[in-house]
């Protein structure tokens, strides 16, 4: 068993077992989490949790999940923090940059404080890719942010009160709609399924039985690596 | 330090067999060996792991004793006392569940233009959809098609598959990749304009769509977007708890429950669509899981009560590369994609012992002879056994699995160089409520969608493959429901559990059990026992 450490939950004073996550401490400590917990594996952004440590007077953060404690940590989770969403039809966009403008022109207001990227627990460039915003640049946006898992942190620190993350959600469907070309062979093979190709093929087979099947399977190509 | 003192020895020898291990071929299996390995060593086969169930459509049939514990449990309302005739939400298609599943369901059924209302346990997305890291199978490549994806997917599911779903799986196929490329999914392209396609597990073609590797947050965080942007209403933290049958047996609704206010909600709805995923957090056979923190099987026992017929129940995927050591990353994912990349599984004599591109049931089943039988795993400091994947062997490692790469880097642990320690975990669950290729359970109007759902996948699912039926199904059962939405109805009733109840009591199982768990119980003993 390892030892045990002081840690503060909102405050309040538990002693939980060194080298544990956040979250880990924070259920050894005996709560059942209902918010504050998704995915327990660093993908859903439900856990970020800001905290700090004594003698250092800066904000710190990281997923409860992903996180180790540190002793005499004083913490709180943040499982929701308001957001404001542009509502937009993709189909109906013909400019994907100035309809991004349009949907968030607060990101004009950007005031280059790099708290987002600061704060960021996944390391990402956020105030970057809010610069690539203005410029119109949705490659840039997209790939900066594409680790995004829209925790919500950025929004709670942004001086211009924005919420960067929605704003790359949305330059994200933009870029991959209006840039990635959707190759022609995939609208070709759905053609062929609704002219019923395949269809006699695969139930020719439905109708074998399994000794049969397993020697078609057996001797099916695969092809390399 | 990275690694304990411990596993030198090991990572040693790890290291001194590399340049063999890259030019040595391991034969494939033949079809009986690998039936050979996985009877003598898949936990499925382990009779202790199992147990008949009691009561219900599929009395007698053998399912997990995780599974079976919360299948013979009560309701977790009375349910004589709560008022039907006062609906809290009346809409034509109730979606339970907000993973791929469930959003596909919905998005589908609002586009129809029917009335949707979708209710999810956490939040909209928190789900194991969002967790997929490798990505999503569709035979669209012109030098693939749907039969040969029928194919793998049948062998691969050892012909347990229903024939007739998977075709409508692999048929669908193209359209849902499609589908998902028009709603702004960022799919990873090639230089040359085509789709990126990978290899993985037990497909005869490289088939995996991925958005770099997290194909699932990318999708989800898409659906989500577009739920919100066309206001489907959904209900956070509101788990369905019952479904509500009419006096002729058809499905008339559902009951949540709000987990912070704990009051109940009447959904009477035309259509339910079940898509509320899986069962990894019932930790059956004590695995860890891979799985999210709401996966405990509520929409099968749910179903089940109300009479629907469940399938392959006695038959759950263990992934064979869920991390070991750190313990505090226990369980979670390594992607399939990492063994499609020429990554080797080495014992602790730094030998290799099956080839890595064999399914994921045999794999598993290797892993766990190699530990058990052969005695042949690293031990860890704290006495848990696993056997190393030799990352390493992937150039850019860190760059083509950044995700990885960086949970390991914070505990020091350089996946480009050194190995990653690992064991099965439990993963996916292949059965499910056993639905038609339009989706719908035994009970007419119940609809199940993804994991929930029991028969395409047959007994083991190949990697990529779920991706695809969430989507598949979800869209299908919306476009079944349709047919009902103005369909008259008679009386709503709970009659049907208050009569599964009285057999529960009849056998004098234990009344304060009850169901569905909604959440794991994580409480240590030590604070139990002093909630007097
Ligand atoms: C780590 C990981 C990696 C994976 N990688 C891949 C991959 O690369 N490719 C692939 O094809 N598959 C992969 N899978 C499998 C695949 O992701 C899942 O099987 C699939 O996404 C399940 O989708 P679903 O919609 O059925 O369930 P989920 O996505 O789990 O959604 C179910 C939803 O229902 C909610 N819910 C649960 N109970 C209730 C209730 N009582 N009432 C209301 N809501 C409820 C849950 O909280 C959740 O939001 C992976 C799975 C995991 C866990
Ligand atoms: S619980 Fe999902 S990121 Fe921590």
């Amino acid at each position: 068993m390892a030892e045990l450490i002081p840690i503060y939950l909102m405050g309040k004073k538990y002693s939980v077992p060194e080298g544990s996550t956040i979250l880990g401490a924070i259920e050894h400590a005996g709560y059942q989490l209902i918010r504050g917990c998704g995915c327990r594996g660093g993908f859903c952004g439900a856990c970020a949790t800001v905290y700090r440590v004594p003698g250092d007077h800066q904000i710190k953060v990281g997923l409860a999940c992903q996180t180790q404690i540190e002793e005499n940590m004083t913490l709180t989770i943040l499982p929701s923090y308001p957001a404001n969403k542009a509502l937009y039809d993709l189909e109906t966009v013909k400019d994907p940059v100035k309809a991004l403008w349009q949907a968030y022109p607060e990101i004009f207001k950007c005031l280059g404080c790099s708290a987002c990227t600061k704060i960021c627990p996944q390391d990402i460039a956020v105030m970057d890719y809010i610069a690539g915003a203005k410029r119109g640049n949705l490659e840039q946006v997209a790939e900066l942010s594409f680790d995004c898992i829209m925790c919500g942190l950025c929004a709670s620190r942004c001086l211009a009160q924005m919420v960067p993350y929605n704003v790359a959600m949305m330059a994200r469907r933009l870029y991959a709609k209006n840039t990635l070309v959707k190759p022609d062979y995939v609208l070709k093979r759905i053609e062929e399924v609704e002219q019923g190709n395949y269809k006699d093929e695969i139930d020719e087979l439905i109708g074998k039985d399994i000794e049969e099947l397993r020697k078609i399977y057996a001797g099916r190509d695969i092809e390399g690596i | 330090m990275p690694y304990p003192t411990d596993f030198q020895d090991s990572l040693a020898k790890l290291k001194a067999s590399r340049e063999f291990r890259k030019e040595q071929t391991i034969k494939r299996l033949t079809d009986e060996e690998r039936t050979r390995l996985i009877e003598a060593f898949h936990p499925d086969y382990r009779p202790e792991g199992m147990e008949e169930l009691r009561v219900g459509v599929n009395k007698g049939q053998r399912v997990p004793l995780e599974f079976a514990s919360v299948a013979e449990s009560y309701s977790r309302i009375d349910p004589e006392k709560i008022n039907l005739n006062a609906p809290d939400f009346k809409v034509d298609v109730l979606v339970v569940g907000g993973g791929g599943g469930g959003s596909a369901a919905a998005l589908t059924a609002h586009s129809q233009g029917a009335s949707v209302l979708l209710t999810t346990k956490l939040r909209l997305g928190d789900a194991n959809t969002l967790m997929a890291e490798g990505g999503i199978c569709a035979p669209v490549r012109p030098d693939d098609d749907p039969y040969k994806h029928f194919l793998d997917t049948l062998g691969g599911g050892h012909y347990t598959n229903v024939p007739d779903i998977v075709k409508a799986l692999v048929l669908d196929g193209p359209k849902i990749a499609n589908w998902l490329i028009d709603m702004g999914v960022m799919f990873d392209f090639e230089e040359d304009g085509a789709l990126k396609v990978n290899h993985c597990g037990g497909h005869s073609r490289k088939r995996l769509l991925s958005c770099k590797d997290l194909t699932g947050l990318e999708i989800m965080r898409v659906l989500r977007d577009e739920i919100r942007n066309r206001e489907i209403p959904y209900l956070e933290f509101s788990p369905a708890v019952e479904i509500i049958l009419d006096l002729e047996g058809r499905c008339g609704g559902a009951i949540l429950f709000n987990m912070e206010t704990e009051e109940y909600y009447v959904v009477e709805a035309n259509a339910v669509i079940l898509a509320s995923g899986g069962i990894g957090r019932l930790h059956v056979q004590s695995f860890p899981t891979t799985n999210h923190y709401g996966a405990t099987a509520d929409g099968l026992v749910i179903g089940y009560r109300a009479g629907a017929e469940l399938l392959h129940m006695d038959s759950i995927q263990y992934h064979p590369t869920g991390v070991v050591w750190p313990e505090q990353m226990l369980g979670q994912l390594i992607t399939e994609v990492m063994r499609g990349h020429g990554t080797h599984l080495v014992n602790v004599d730094g030998e290799r012992f099956i080839n890595e591109l064999e399914c994921r049931d045999t794999c598993a089943s290797a892993l766990i002879k190699e530990c058990e039988d052969r005695g042949k795993g690293v031990v860890t400091p704290t006495g848990m056994v696993g056997i190393w994947m030799d990352t390493s062997l992937v150039e850019g490692v860190e760059k083509h699995f950044v995700g990885i790469y960086q949970r390991f880097k914070k505990y020091d642990i350089d996946i480009s160089k050194e190995p990653i320690l690992i064991f099965p975990t439990q993963h996916y669950q292949n059965g499910g409520l056993r639905i038609t290729p339009h989706g719908e359970t035994t009970i007419p109007g119940l609809f199940a969608a993804g994991e929930v759902s029991g028969g395409v996948q047959g007994k083991n699912r190949l990697a990529g493959n779920s991706l695809l039926d969430i989507f598949v199904f979800g869209r299908r059962s919306a476009l079944r429901a349709m047919d009902l939405i103005n369909q008259k109805r008679s009386k709503l009733t709970m009659h049907h559990v208050v009569d599964y109840q009285n057999k529960l009591k009849e056998l004098g199982i234990d009344e304060s059990k009850k169901s569905p768990v909604l959440l794991p119980d994580y409480i240590r003993e030590e604070i139990k026992v002093k909630r007097y």
